[in-house]
């Protein structure tokens, strides 16, 4: 059996708090902050991330619940955090419709009255909210709760497998992802077409990072401290940039050979192409070496914002939904120059911190706190949400 | 999707480039200056052999096909509308060639609907070129990318085999409407198909997204007035007439860093 590890590494909320952050500004719509995201130079973005990273904490806290309490109680668990994010996203799907009920009923504009079509769905409310319960009926920019919940309720099988023989469950997460690729299997999504994450392709980094906190991470730290290894990663990254410039800067395109954007193109995100997963691995191959797990500045105020949001990840997540949609709000009925770009992101990022950090105190004092009422927070709980 | 940053970056580059290797913009001179801040934005990167054929035969059929953002509503739409705005800019250019354009815009279309009737229409106007704007219908009912791509394939296939040269045209950029279609994403596809089959696209998001970007349109202004609609597709008209004619004129791809 694999022991879990019992420290909880202050990089991973890191991480996950700052992909948060960049998955906010990016879903802003225009935003002119999101120039500084990752997506914008190389083929990952900040979803690999929060997946990668979700996988890893969630075998971190309930591969020790299974552990101690056993397979159904952790199994328990595991689907009651997926209800919960099934909640969160059906909140979330109530705020959507009524920003855009809004919009239908102020917008007019002669030229875009083709893409008020958008709008017809509303015509047929029944429909629509049964599919969006269904999470086949999903707005733009909410795709990856959907996502986490299947991926959730996968886990526990494949949690079992991974305590037991790691090495089997990781070649059965990518014989799935193969397999995928062969059949070109996805859910089906409404009202046409599939799922823009694909579970059955996504699941291999939320795998992988499970496989990671189960002393995966251990087995590969001969491989992450080669200097081959890191020099690999660093040309890839460097490679990724340099393409990555051209999508901007359409005449450097005159320099990419054909047959190489033959080759890579086009970078699926959907069905989580190779690139982009070896992008996010040389990413991660850099960052482990040169932040260690007993990097001083991980106590230090200036990461606390990102790591408490890391921390509580589902409601900084949810937040940010609902934050991009209010700031593309403010864009379209307020203002949208760059200044209120700034500081519509800047604001957001401070909302989602000063709510991280009232969940964490509040959880604090429900476990600590005297009264009749038990502790509901999981036990073997190491300041952080799966 | 892209950062405005990353445009006005673009911008400023390709400004400074233009100050080193003078312009041969001299045809472009004379648009209105709200047409021309985008000009940058139109590469001429594939030549378009069939259009140049028919301007030396002084006879150039067009077909514009697509769907409800090549129109206008109101009583003078289709004469307002971009379509009838290139074929104009090309008559102007183009003196003593006839110039014969037809459009088959209707709302709601996608790009497989689409390809489902241009082999009749390529076959009974013979274009030298079609002008295929697509995207929003696809982007509203969410198809799949992968699909999409294809159908656009099978289109320029089918123009191609009748001896005809395409231009693609992108969504229109609709600030408004962002969170709730995919726009960009398609747009993108576009792009990357355009590339993929050596077809110059009129990359129509881009532009309105500068213009959006430099205030030169305001594209969230709520009215039922047309003057910007009409504007807008005036300038779409002038620009995609530019592309054509340059493009017409290159008779091998030649990347043109900075022009």
């Amino acid at each position: 059996m694999i022991k879990v590890s019992s420290e909880r590494d202050l990089r991973l909320d890191l991480f996950r708090g700052i992909a948060l952050w960049l998955i906010f500004l990016d879903h802003i719509p225009s935003n002119a902050v999101s120039w500084i995201t990752i997506r914008n130079y190389g083929f990952s973005d900040a979803t690999e991330i929060f997946v990668f990273i979700s996988g890893y904490t969630a075998a971190f806290v309930y591969g020790r619940a299974m552990q101690q309490h056993g397979f159904i109680v952790a199994s328990a668990r595991v689907l009651k955090r997926a209800w919960q994010i099934y909640v969160a996203h059906v909140f979330l799907f109530a705020i959507y419709f009524a920003e855009i009920a809004y919009v239908a009923h102020s917008f007019d504009n002669p030229l875009y009255t083709e893409e008020m079509g958008v709008l017809d769905f509303l015509k047929n409310p029944d429909v629509t909210i049964l599919q969006a319960l269904l999470l086949k009926f999903k707005p733009v920019n909410m795709d990856v709760l959907p996502l986490y919940i299947v991926l959730l309720l996968g886990f526990a099988p494949i949690l079992w497998l991974l305590l037991r023989s790691p090495s089997l469950a990781l070649v059965t997460s990518a014989g799935l992802y193969t397999l995928m690729w062969i059949f070109e299997w996805n859910f089906q999504a409404y009202p046409s077409g599939t799922w823009v994450f694909n579970p059955y392709a996504w699941q291999l980094l939320f795998v992988f990072g499970a496989w990671c906190a189960l002393g995966g991470a251990q087995r590969l730290s001969r491989w992450l401290n080669s200097p081959v290894v890191l020099g690999l990663a660093a040309a890839y990254l460097v490679f990724a940039f340099g393409i990555a410039m051209t999508w901007y800067f359409p005449r450097l395109s005159a320099f990419v050979p054909k047959f190489v954007g033959e080759l890579i193109y086009p970078i699926d995100k959907t069905n989580l192409d190779v690139l982009r997963i070896l992008h996010f691995l040389s990413l991660a191959v850099i960052t482990v070496r040169f932040v260690p797990q007993d990097w001083p500045a991980l106590k230090s105020r200036i990461s606390w914002p990102a790591i408490v949001c890391g921390q509580h990840s589902l409601e900084t997540f949810c937040l940010g939904v609902f934050l991009s949609f209010a700031g593309h709000f403010v864009f379209t009925e307020v203002s949208n120059r760059i200044l209120t770009q700034i500081i519509v992101s800047l604001m957001g990022i401070l909302i989602m911190v000063a709510a991280a950090a009232l969940v964490s105190w509040y959880k604090k004092v429900e476990r600590q706190g005297p009264g009749p009422r038990p502790p509901t927070t999981k036990p073997g709980y190491a300041g952080g949400d799966a | 999707m892209t950062g405005r940053l990353a445009f006005l970056l673009t911008l400023l580059m390709l400004a400074m480039l233009e100050q080193i290797w003078p312009a041969n913009s001299e045809n472009l001179a004379e648009h209105p200056a709200e047409c021309r801040v985008a000009e940058n934005l139109i590469v001429p990167n594939f030549p378009l052999a069939q259009v140049a054929h028919a301007i030396a035969a002084k006879q150039l059929n067009i077909l514009v096909i697509g769907a409800g953002s090549s129109q206008l509503p109101g009583p003078n739409g289709g004469k307002n509308a971009y379509p009838a705005r290139l074929q104009q800019a090309l008559a102007d250019k183009l003196p003593g060639v006839d110039i014969r354009l037809t459009t088959d815009a209707k709302s709601k279309r996608t790009a497989a609907e689409m390809v489902k009737v241009l082999p009749q229409l390529v076959a009974s106007l013979k274009p030298a070129l079609v002008v295929w704007q697509t995207g929003t219908a696809d982007a509203i009912q969410a198809i799949d990318p992968d699909q999409f791509s294809q159908a656009l394939g099978r289109g320029i296939n089918i123009a191609r085999s009748a001896g005809a040269d395409v231009v693609l045209v992108n969504p229109q950029y609709s600030p408004r409407t962002e969170s709730m279609i995919a726009l960009g994403t398609y747009a993108e596809n576009m792009r990357w198909v355009a590339l993929q089959h050596d077809v110059p696209i009129f990359d129509r998001y881009s532009v309105m997204q500068l213009w959006a970007d430099l205030g030169t349109f305001d594209f969230n202004a709520t009215t039922k007035k047309l003057d910007i609609a009409e504007r807008v597709h005036d300038c779409i008209g002038r620009l995609l007439a530019d592309q054509v004619i340059i493009a017409a004129k290159e008779s091998e791809p030649q990347p043109e860093i900075g022009r």
